[in-house]
């Protein structure tokens, strides 16, 4: 299998060289473009709007110090000074060269980082939680099965030309934080009656044109059972999946057309079949992760002045309620760092502000860093009596927002500011409806809300995972936007029912501004979130909102 | 984009593509490319369009997915978009001053040095 740590990176650079060769055969006429673009979706190279797009996975989301540090330089050295987060985990860089990529990948190789699998109908970047090892609610930590997950997948022969993407994600939390509902395969670890680790296994899920929510394939797999299974699943739809017609070709498709049970039983003969291949060497491997992801050393010493600092400093008080999330170690907090500040691009961080959270990371957080699908950056273990320090450096180069989980807290894909695919801008509409509710004053009075926004059907922005959701679409040569009402990506996975007619642009805000004002007003307590009022209410109140000409 | 319209004068088309090595987006003008969509020219006539575009298409080794766009002609008789993501082409993205809209302000500020 595949090893991409650092100090096994000999692939990396051979990948990369490859990729410096199918570049110059390409300049020098030797491939043509229907010949090349394979090629380079295969190293994660997109020719977007008014640029190519270098796509860099980040696996699993975890980074270290020294990886952020070089997706610092590559902002700096080969593009215009930033990088993108993405709702997977990945990193976007907008604007570099073809001729410079080939060196770009050099550079990352170098510290075991590469661009491969992010594109192209191969098993993508592998997902989870981004406070794994660090949740007080986790009942194991997911990165060792994602990076044994990781391994096996990357150049995996049989699965270089599925018929369409697959992405797979992980999640141990109590809690799911990984959306797997929403993933071609999604993985809960869950103990049976016997107290033994395994998996809850939910296939068929995936957003995009045709949101289906997926659907549990086996209720507990053993935990050894891990990889001959997943190749099982992916070996059914590999022969099953539609090739004749791209929008049916994703596995949610196929268990929709064919029936759970039809894929199940398939499934499961299959792994009997591949389970004899796997004679022990996955699980040597499985338990190797484990010591590489043991927790770190983790300190066992007093909160500090935490408290005080905290009743003595608002801004520092309201960071900390919103911020910070629950750890399994006494004394700690994981920090969520938002990349959501006034006037910000959703996910979007200059070369600075991933040197400042390297070294944040390697001076109060145990030299661990995550990105998470909400695309901001998660600190998972500082001690609480570091976290004022973390704070005032944080603030210093704005990116102390306290807004985690709030309203401005948007998660927004390019849209047509950047992406080829694209039918209208997300990037705007993100940024207004925050300026909007800050101006307003309503940030904390709102509470926890989520609001997604995608700039074309393929939901790259998870809008249908929004408790409202926004859509951008070319409706005869204007920008158009639907709202959906009622997703949810965390608690009870639900898909958003979109509400009716789309908005032009100018009217998204004043529509949300109607939907916010109505739940103020229907909701029974300040705790009562929007969803949860939508759930108790229905849809017909926030319609009434919308569209006050119909009520 | 290309869909559903023929280049005629009252719908006229330019021809557009992203640079191979760069990848940045530029127009066809006398059979070969400018970044400068203002000096992009303007096909009225369906068969003179399609035959520059077999050349653009011809011209992989410089080029990147050319098709024709609909445009018009300006006041100054320079062509315009008529569509938006046409229009965010020629300028750059909306979020931050970079793109097109960059390279222009640049390049008349060497312009006014000069």
């Amino acid at each position: 299998m595949f090893d991409a740590r650092p100090q096994h990176n000999e692939y990396l650079r051979h990948r990369a060289q490859q990729f410096r060769q199918q570049v110059e055969r390409r300049l020098d006429g030797s491939l043509t473009e229907d010949e090349f673009r394979p090629l380079r979706l295969m190293n994660g190279v997109y020719l977007q709007l008014h640029a190519y797009m270098l796509r860099v996975a980040i696996p699993y989301g975890t980074i270290s110090p020294d990886q952020m540090r070089t997706l610092a330089l590559l902002a700096e050295k080969w593009d215009k000074g930033y990088g993108h987060w993405t709702t997977r985990q990945n990193i976007q860089y907008n604007w570099p060269k073809l001729v410079d990529i080939p060196d770009m990948l050099d550079a990352l190789a170098d510290v075991g980082l590469h661009a491969i699998q992010t594109s192209g109908n191969t098993i993508r970047n592998v997902t989870t939680d981004a406070f794994a090892g660090a949740a007080a609610d986790e009942v194991a930590d997911p990165r060792p099965y994602a990076e044994l997950l990781r391994q096996w997948s990357t150049d995996h022969a049989e699965f270089q030309f599925l018929p369409r993407k697959f992405k797979i994600a992980v999640s141990g939390g109590k809690k799911d934080r990984a959306v797997i509902a929403a993933h071609d395969i999604g993985l809960r670890l869950v103990s049976n009656d016997r107290g033994e680790l395994g998996y809850q296994v939910w296939i068929g899920g995936g957003l995009g044109r045709t949101p289906l929510l997926g659907k549990v394939v086996r209720e507990y797999l053993p935990e050894a059972d891990l990889l001959p299974y997943i190749e099982a699943i992916i070996a059914a739809y590999n022969l099953s999946g539609r090739r004749d017609n791209k929008y049916k070709a994703r596995i949610k498709i196929t268990v929709a057309e064919r029936g759970l049970d039809v894929m199940r039983e398939e499934i499961e003969a299959e792994f009997q079949r591949r389970r004899q291949a796997f004679t022990g060497a996955d699980q040597d491997l499985l338990a190797a992760l484990k010591s590489l992801y043991a927790p770190p050393a983790f300190r066992n010493e007093p909160e500090g002045d935490y408290e005080e600092r905290r009743a003595a400093n608002p801004a520092f008080r309201s960071w900390t309620d919103t911020n910070l999330s629950a750890h399994k170690q006494e004394g700690y907090a994981s920090v969520t760092v938002t990349f959501k500040a006034p006037g910000q691009t959703p996910g979007d961080a200059s070369a600075e502000q991933m040197r400042l959270l390297a070294d944040l990371a390697e001076r109060f957080g145990h030299h661990d860093l995550r990105i998470s699908h909400e695309q901001n950056v998660v600190l998972p273990h500082v001690h609480k009596s570091d976290l004022f320090a973390v704070y005032q450096e944080l603030k210093a180069a704005g990116l102390a927002t306290a807004n985690a989980g709030l309203i401005s807290d948007i998660v927004a894909c390019p849209g047509m500011d950047y992406c080829t695919l694209a039918t209208a801008r997300s990037i705007p509409i993100a940024q207004d409806i925050a300026a909007h509710f800050r101006a307003r004053g309503l940030e904390e009075e709102i509470g926890k809300f989520n609001i997604r926004i995608s700039g074309c059907i393929n939901a790259c922005g998870h809008h249908h995972l929004g408790h409202i959701g926004i859509l951008g679409l070319d409706r005869a040569g204007v920008e158009n936007y639907q709202i959906t009402l009622g997703g949810d990506g965390y608690d009870i996975p639900a898909i958003g029912q979109r509400a009716g007619a789309g908005f032009p642009a100018e009217e998204v805000v004043p529509a949300i501004d109607r939907l916010i004002d109505a739940y103020l007003e229907l909701r029974e307590s300040p705790e009562e979130r929007f969803i949860d009022a939508y759930r108790r209410l229905g849809v017909a109140p926030f319609k009434a909102a919308l569209y006050p000409a119909d009520a | 984009m290309s869909k559903g319209f023929t280049p005629s004068p009252a719908t006229p088309a330019v021809i557009t593509a992203n640079d191979l090595r760069m990848g940045h987006c530029v127009w066809m003008r006398d059979g070969g490319w400018t970044a400068d969509p203002r000096e992009a020219e303007l096909f009225e006539d369906e068969a003179i369009a399609e035959l520059a575009l077999l050349d653009a298409i011809a011209q992989a080794n410089v080029v990147v997915g050319p098709y024709l766009a609909e445009a018009r002609r300006g006041p100054d008789g320079r062509p315009e978009p008529t569509h938006f993501r046409e229009a965010f082409r020629r300028r750059g993205p909306s979020n931050y001053f970079h793109g097109k809209q960059a390279e222009f302000a640049q390049s008349e500020v060497e312009a006014s040095n000069v």
